[in-house]
């Protein structure tokens, strides 16, 4: 396992870059009617995933909300598998069963991909307490969006982590709406974040627009969780650029703001500083790009060729023993 | 009358009674500044304002809780569930104080609380999200659900259920807010009694009882079967809850054959009781066993040819006619 500081910047950067390509061709790809249900980008939000991957070991536990795509990647799914599953083929990250807000990856931690919106923080908890039952050193992270603060099941589970004392990571990705709704009317407190106070759950408040800063804040948690099972919250302040879900004509907010957060773009930061410090040259930059477009075209290639799956499969995965009811 | 569609005649339903009765209001996620997640509540913020058009945060159980409440102290909340799946979240308050209320309080407190929202599978979105909820709720005794299938009968219901003094679920349908049907213009007052279905098609062959988005599946068929010589009658259930026994009983006596379509799962499924109450009550009109069309028994998948497996469709419907008329 590669310890966290070791992780390379620039390839971090080639992750919210893939990610960011990948969202954008699911746009396009949703719009050609090639994906169907719902589907949530994470455009704008790059950092985030990335700098908590950057932080922690490819054995720590992941669990996310419905906008998934992004830490499915992060967590070395490969696009080809994320797209698949958008197109709901057999070859998909979820065999096409649970489409683009159920992405699930266990051989790679990533236990989901949650679509009722609060009900995965008690699935986190639970995660964390086997880590602890086990004697394990891991830590559980767990995303969830400023919307989910206010679900009952969020409160519960937040107590229950910190009564047990469970290793986790509570993430929660600020992007200040929940659908049209701003965090000021939905939430009755001036700042996320003290939420976990009430809980006795130490809390930080973190620039979800830089990377570094989300990486280097959670690396400094996750250590202490490591020597002291505990959990921890974290208020990333981030944006999402594109609407709720590709319905969303996100009309709710401005122009303005939305520039705002643009000039702020968490990509154009990290290959600012890189750039700056010697560690990146434009046709590096350029390069990386590329490649992530090529990845995520040949994706969309792979998943158009993919197999639908199978009819007489209906029943395979309703119970575990195939058993039929 | 005019054309408009489901949505709009939410809409009106719902603008008429808070305008005829101030201890009406509506609240839910999206209802006021979004106008609602699939725009039923369009414009209702601007003329009612915020007092009684309120956006919540997503706290289902929380404010299907609040509305329980203030119907205990004489307010007439309408509940909005963005969708029925997410009123899981509620499931306490929906199945366990609503209902149980007046029981337990010996009859001093009633709750007239309306929860509405859409229900039941929509496209492509998943097992957490397609949710057919009518067989779980009508299996909680006090409840009483209605599933109008066209414009009028979702104006008519609704504003039955705002007025019912019993918690009442109008369980809308994602798909059919965009369809379009008859109503009577704004000025002549519309209320379809709960628990009255409605003969959506006469014929004499075989009876299909259906519900909501099983109606307009169920018309389609008829009229294909027509051309086969097979006359449908489509009894259109639009109350689950109290279940209109008579008009069943009725058309089973006429065609003596039944197919029932449902859009819910098989195993204790709304079908279940249909058919337990007609053979129990008129076994002997019956000429051959009633053939049930509904989900298959299997949490909804996302790949768009799987689900539309899961659905009842057309093709099984059609069969399903065929198998009971050639008993
Ligand atoms: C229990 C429940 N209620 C409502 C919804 C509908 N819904 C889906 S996403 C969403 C907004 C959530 O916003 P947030 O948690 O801030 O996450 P973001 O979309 O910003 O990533 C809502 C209301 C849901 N999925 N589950
Ligand atoms: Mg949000």
């Amino acid at each position: 396992m590669q310890p966290a500081e070791q992780r390379d910047e620039v390839e971090m950067l080639a992750l919210m870059l893939l990610i960011r390509r990948f969202e954008e061709r699911a746009s396009q790809q949703y719009q050609a009617q090639k994906i169907g249900g719902f589907c949530h980008l994470y455009i704008g939000q790059e950092a985030v995933v990335a700098g908590a991957v950057a932080a922690t070991r490819d054995d720590d536990y992941i669990i996310t909300a419905y906008r998934d795509h992004a830490h499915a990647l992060a967590r070395g799914t490969n696009a080809d598998a994320c797209m698949a599953e958008l197109f709901g083929k057999e070859t998909g990250c979820s065999r096409g069963l649970g489409g683009s807000m159920h992405f699930f990856n266990r051989s790679r931690h990533m236990y989901g991909g949650h679509a009722i919106v609060g009900a995965h923080v008690p699935l986190a908890a639970g995660m964390a307490f086997a880590i602890k039952y086990r004697g394990e050193d891991r830590v559980t992270l767990c995303f969830f969006g400023d919307g989910a603060i206010n679900q009952g099941s969020f409160h519960e589970a937040l107590n229950l982590m910190a009564l047990y004392k469970l290793p986790i990571v509570l993430i929660c990705e600020n992007n200040l709406f929940a659908m049209g709704t701003s965090v000021k009317r939905s939430t009755s407190l001036k700042q996320i974040v003290d939420r976990a106070e009430g809980y006795d759950i130490p809390g930080e408040i973190v620039d979800g627009m830089n990377f570094r800063e989300v990486r280097d804040k959670l690396a400094e948690i996750v250590s202490s969780i490591r020597k002291d099972p505990h959990p921890a919250f974290v208020e990333i302040r981030t944006y999402r650029y594109r609407g709720h879900s590709m319905s969303d004509p996100a009309s709710y907010r401005t122009k303005a703001e939305l520039e705002k957060y643009r000039l702020d773009d968490p990509i154009t930061r990290l290959r600012a500083q890189l750039t700056r410090e010697g560690k990146l040259t434009h046709e590096q930059f350029d390069k990386i790009d590329k490649q992530a477009k090529e990845t995520v075209l040949a994706s969309v290639k792979f998943a158009e060729k993919s197999p639908e799956p199978p009819l007489e499969k209906l029943y395979d995965y309703t119970y575990a023993d195939g058993a039929k009811p | 009358m005019r054309e408009i569609t489901y949505r709009q005649a939410l809409n009106e339903a719902l603008a008429e009674e808070l305008e005829r009765d101030p201890n009406v209001f509506l609240m839910g996620e999206e209802v006021a500044e979004y106008h609602g997640a699939y725009k039923v509540s369009q414009g209702l913020l601007e003329r009612f304002g915020p007092k009684r058009i309120i956006d919540t945060p997503i706290s289902e159980n929380g404010f299907a809780g609040l509305g329980v409440g203030a119907a205990m102290v004489g307010l007439r909340p309408i509940v909005e569930f963005m969708t029925f799946s997410f009123s899981f979240v509620a499931f306490d308050q929906v199945v366990n104080n609503a209902p149980n209320m007046f029981t337990m309080s010996g009859g001093q407190f009633n709750i007239p609380i309306t929860f509405r929202g859409p229900n039941g599978p929509a496209h492509q979105l998943g097992a957490t999200h397609s949710h057919a909820t009518e067989p779980l709720y009508a299996n909680a005794p006090g409840l009483k659900i209605c599933t109008p299938a066209t414009p009028r009968d979702a104006k008519g219901l609704l504003k039955t259920a705002v007025r019912d003094n019993n918690p009442v679920l109008v369980l809308e349908a994602e798909l059919l807010y965009s369809s379009k049907g008859m109503v009577e213009l704004p000025d002549e007052e519309l209320l379809i009694p709960l628990g009255q279905a409605e003969v959506k098609r006469e014929g004499s062959d075989v009876s299909i009882i259906c519900y909501a988005q099983t109606v307009q599946l169920a018309l389609a068929a008829a009229a294909q079967l027509e051309e086969e010589n097979i006359s449908s009658e489509i009894v259109d259930l639009r109350s689950i809850k109290p279940l209109d026994e008579k008009a069943i009983f009725d058309s089973v006596a006429k065609t003596h054959r039944v197919v029932i379509v449902e859009q819910d799962r098989p195993f204790c499924g709304v079908g279940a009781e249909v058919c337990y109450r007609i053979q129990k009550n008129i076994f002997d009109a019956l000429d051959a066993p009633i053939i049930r069309v509904s989900q298959e028994d299997v949490p909804m998948p996302y790949n768009e040819r799987l689900e539309k497996a899961v659905l009842p469709n057309a093709g099984k419907l059609i069969a399903a006619v065929k198998k009971v008329c050639y008993a």
